[in-house]
C-alpha cells in the first residue's frame, strides 16, 4: 500500500536512471516504452484502491502530517494520473520513428522522465512547497525538451516559453512565503483546517491572487497565455503533443485543489474574475485557432481556448459544475494529445504543417483521416464522444445554476471550435492535393506509427460509450473536494 | 532589520523588472537572477526573523520554546536557491547557444516565431 502510493514517483526516478546509462538506441526504446507501460499499470492499481472510497496517504521523511512531506492520492488526483499514463505509453511509442527519436533518443527518454516525475509529483502532492519542486522539475526538464535539437526557431521560443514560465514559478515562491508567514503551515489539509475558521478573507487574498497569476501562466489562461502559442509549434512534434496533452492541465489541475481546498474566503470575488477570465481565454483562444493556417498553430491556441471551459466548470462551483471540469480536462488531455500526434503524422507524408500545403489525405491514407475525425469531433462536442458529454455537464451545470451569459458564450465557443477543426478536415483531408508539393514521393505509415493515436482515439471512444460510470466517479471527486473533510482526516490522523 | 530588508525586496524586485524589460537576452537573465534573489528573500522575511537563535532545541541544556528560529523557510530558501541556480545555470546555456545560432543578443532583432 505503502509502496504502490509511492510508485508513480519511484518508476520515473529508476527509468532517468537506466537511461543516463544506456547508450544504444533499441535499448532505450524498449526500457522508456515498458518503464510507461509499468506506469500505467501502476496508476491504474492506484485507481481501483481509490475505487473503494478511501483517500491514499503517506507521509515521507518521518515526521508527523502537518511536518512531514505529505503524498495524497485522492479521486481527482487518481484521475489524472490514469489519464496522463495512458498519454505518457501513447508519446513513448510515437517517439520511435520521429526526427527527434532517431537522433537524440536516448536524451529525450531521460528528460521524458523528469518531466513525468515533475508531473506525477505535482498530482500527488500535499504540501504546496512540495507541489512547488515538482513544478520546478517539471519546468526544467520541458525546458530542455522545448529546446532538444536547438534549431534557430526552438532557441527564439524557447527564451520566450522561459522568460514566462520562470516569472510564473517566481509568483508561485512569492505565494508560499506570504502564505507561510501568515499561517505557519504548507501541508495544504493542514491549511484548509486553519482556514476554513479564518475569516480575514482580505489578508488571504493577497497570496491567493499570487498562486492564480502563478497557476494561471502555467495553465495558459486569458492575459497570460502568450508563451504558448509562441513556443508549441516549434519542437518536434512528440514534445508538442506532450506538452499540450498534459503540461497546462497541470496548472489547470493546481488551480482546482487550491481553490476548492483553501482558497474558498470570498467566493464572490474570485468566482466573478474566474467567469470573466473563463469566457475570455474561450474567445480569444477560439478566434485566433480559427484564424490560423498551420494545424499546429490552431491546435496550440485551441489549448488555450478549452483551458477556458475548465475555469468555467471550476468557477460555477457546484458539484456538478466541478465534475464537468474534471470530466472535460479528462476528455481534453485525451483528444488534445491525439490531435497533435495526428498532425504530425500529416507532416511526415506532407512534409508540412501549413494547411495550404497539404491535402487529398482522404483520398490516400482513410485510416488517417479516421484518426483524425475521432479527436477533432470529441473536441467539438459532436456526440457520442467524449467531448459532447464534457460540455453537455459544463452546459448543464452553468444553467442550473444560473450563469447565462458564460453558459452562452461556451456554445458559441463550441461553434468556433467546430469551425476550425472542420478548416483542417477539408483542408488537409478533402481538398485536391495542391500542384506544389513539399515532399513528392509517398510514405507509407508504419503500424507504429498509428498506435498511439489508435491508443488515444479509442481512449476517447471508451469515453464516451462509458460516459455515465465515469461522470458518477467524477460527480464523486468533485463532492469530496467541495467537502474537504474526509481529505483532511486522512491527511492529518496519520 | 526586518525593515531594511523590506526596502532591499522591494529595490531588487524594481531593479528585476527593470532588466527584464531590456532587450538584451543577457539583461534579461540578470533580471531572472534579481527577481528569483528578492523572492527568496520575500520568502525569508514573510516567514518572520528570529536573529541569533538555534533552530532545534537541546533537552539537556534546558531552553525553552522562545529561544527557537524556524528551521523552515531556511530549508525553503535553500531549495529555492539550488532550483534558481540550476535554472540561470540553464539560461546562460541556452543564451550561449542562442548568440552562437543568431549573432545577436537583442530581442529585437530575432524574427517573431508566432507570424505565419
Amino acid at each position: 500500500m505503502m509502496l504502490l502510493t509511492i510508485l508513480p514517483i519511484l518508476i520515473p526516478v529508476v527509468m532517468m536512471i537506466f537511461h543516463l546509462v544506456i547508450r544504444v538506441r533499441r535499448t532505450a526504446a524498449i526500457v522508456g516504452i515498458s518503464g510507461s507501460m509499468l506506469l500505467l499499470v501502476t496508476s491504474v492499481l492506484i485507481m481501483r484502491e481509490v475505487l473503494k472510497g478511501d483517500i491514499l496517504s503517506m507521509v515521507v521523511g518521518g515526521w508527523e502530517a502537518p511536518f512531514g512531506i505529505s503524498i495524497v492520492i485522492d479521486r481527482m488526483s487518481a484521475l489524472f494520473l490514469v489519464v496522463s499514463s495512458v498519454i505518457i505509453v501513447a508519446i513513448s511509442i510515437f517517439t520511435l520513428h520521429t526526427p527527434l527519436g532517431k537522433t537524440h533518443l536516448t536524451k529525450f527518454y531521460f528528460f521524458f522522465f523528469t518531466l513525468i516525475l515533475g508531473i506525477n509529483g505535482a498530482f500527488m502532492a500535499g504540501d504546496i512547497f512540495n507541489l512547488y519542486v515538482w513544478f520546478e522539475i517539471m519546468l526544467l526538464s520541458s525546458f530542455v525538451l522545448i529546446t532538444l535539437g536547438f534549431s534557430k526557431d526552438q532557441l527564439r521560443a524557447g527564451i520566450k516559453y522561459m522568460a514566462l514560465n520562470l516569472i510564473g514559478s517566481l509568483f508561485f515562491l512569492a505565494g508560499i512565503g506570504l502564505l507561510y508567514g501568515k499561517t505557519g503551515t504548507l501541508n495544504m489539509a493542514h491549511l484548509a483546517q486553519i482556514l476554513m475558521d479564518d475569516e480575514q478573507s482580505i489578508l488571504i487574498n493577497s497570496s491567493a491572487m499570487l498562486f492564480f497569476l502563478a497557476f494561471g501562466i502555467k495553465a495558459a489562461v486569458f492575459p497570460l497565455y502568450y508563451w504558448l502559442p509562441a513556443s508549441y509549434h516549434t519542437p518536434d512534434i512528440t514534445v508538442s503533443s506532450l506538452f499540450a496533452g498534459i503540461l497546462t492541465k497541470v496548472g489547470v489541475y493546481a488551480m482546482i485543489r487550491f481553490f476548492t481546498l483553501f482558497f474558498v474566503q470570498d467566493p464572490l470575488f474570485w468566482h466573478n474574475l474566474l467567469f470573466v477570465i473563463a469566457g475570455l481565454t474561450m474567445v480569444v483562444g477560439g478566434m485566433a485557432a480559427s484564424s490560423r493556417y498551420e494545424t499546429r498553430k490552431i491546435l496550440s491556441y485551441h489549448i488555450i481556448s478549452q483551458i477556458g471551459y475548465m475555469l468555467m466548470g471550476l468557477a460555477i462551483f457546484t458539484p456538478l459544475g466541478i465534475a464537468g471540469a474534471i470530466f472535460f480536462t479528462m476528455h481534453n488531455m485525451l483528444a488534445k494529445t491525439n490531435t497533435f500526434l495526428v498532425s504530425g503524422l500529416i507532416n511526415r507524408k506532407r512534409g508540412s504543417y501549413s494547411l495550404k500545403e497539404v491535402g487529398g489525405l482522404f483520398r490516400e491514407s482513410p485510416g488517417l483521416a479516421v484518426l483524425f475525425i475521432i479527436p477533432a469531433f470529441a473536441l467539438a462536442g459532436i456526440p457520442p464522444l467524449s467531448g459532447f458529454f464534457a460540455k453537455f455537464i459544463l452546459i448543464k451545470a452553468g444553467f442550473q445554476d444560473g450563469h447565462y451569459i458564460i453558459t452562452g458564450v461556451a456554445i458559441l465557443t463550441g461553434l468556433l471550435t467546430l469551425y476550425s477543426m472542420i478548416k483542417i478536415w477539408n483542408e488537409a483531408f478533402l481538398k485536391k492535393s495542391p500542384e506544389q508539393q513539399v515532399k513528392k514521393e509517398t510514405i507509407r505509415l508504419r503500424f507504429t506509427d498509428l498506435l498511439p493515436s489508435l491508443i488515444l482515439g479509442s481512449a476517447t471512444v471508451l469515453m464516451g460509450i462509458f460516459a455515465g460510470p465515469i461522470f458518477e466517479f467524477t460527480m464523486d471527486a468533485a463532492s469530496a473536494l467541495l467537502d474537504p473533510v474526509l481529505y483532511m482526516e486522512s491527511v492529518m490522523s496519520r | 532589520m526586518e525593515f531594511l530588508l523590506a526596502i532591499l525586496v522591494g529595490v531588487l524586485y524594481t531593479a528585476g523588472v527593470y532588466m527584464l524589460l531590456r532587450r538584451s537576452v543577457l539583461k534579461f537573465i540578470i533580471g531572472i537572477i534579481f527577481l528569483s534573489n528578492a523572492t527568496n528573500l520575500l520568502v525569508f522575511l514573510a516567514a518572520g526573523l528570529i536573529p541569533g537563535e538555534p533552530v532545534f532545541l537541546d533537552p539537556a541544556a534546558g531552553s525553552t520554546l522562545q529561544e527557537l528560529a524556524d528551521p523552515l523557510p531556511q530549508a525553503l530558501v535553500l531549495t529555492a536557491v539550488v532550483i534558481g541556480f540550476g535554472i540561470v545555470v540553464y539560461l546562460l546555456a541556452v543564451k550561449y547557444r542562442l548568440f552562437h545560432e543568431t549573432r545577436t543578443d537583442d530581442l529585437d532583432q530575432l524574427k517573431p516565431t508566432e507570424e505565419e
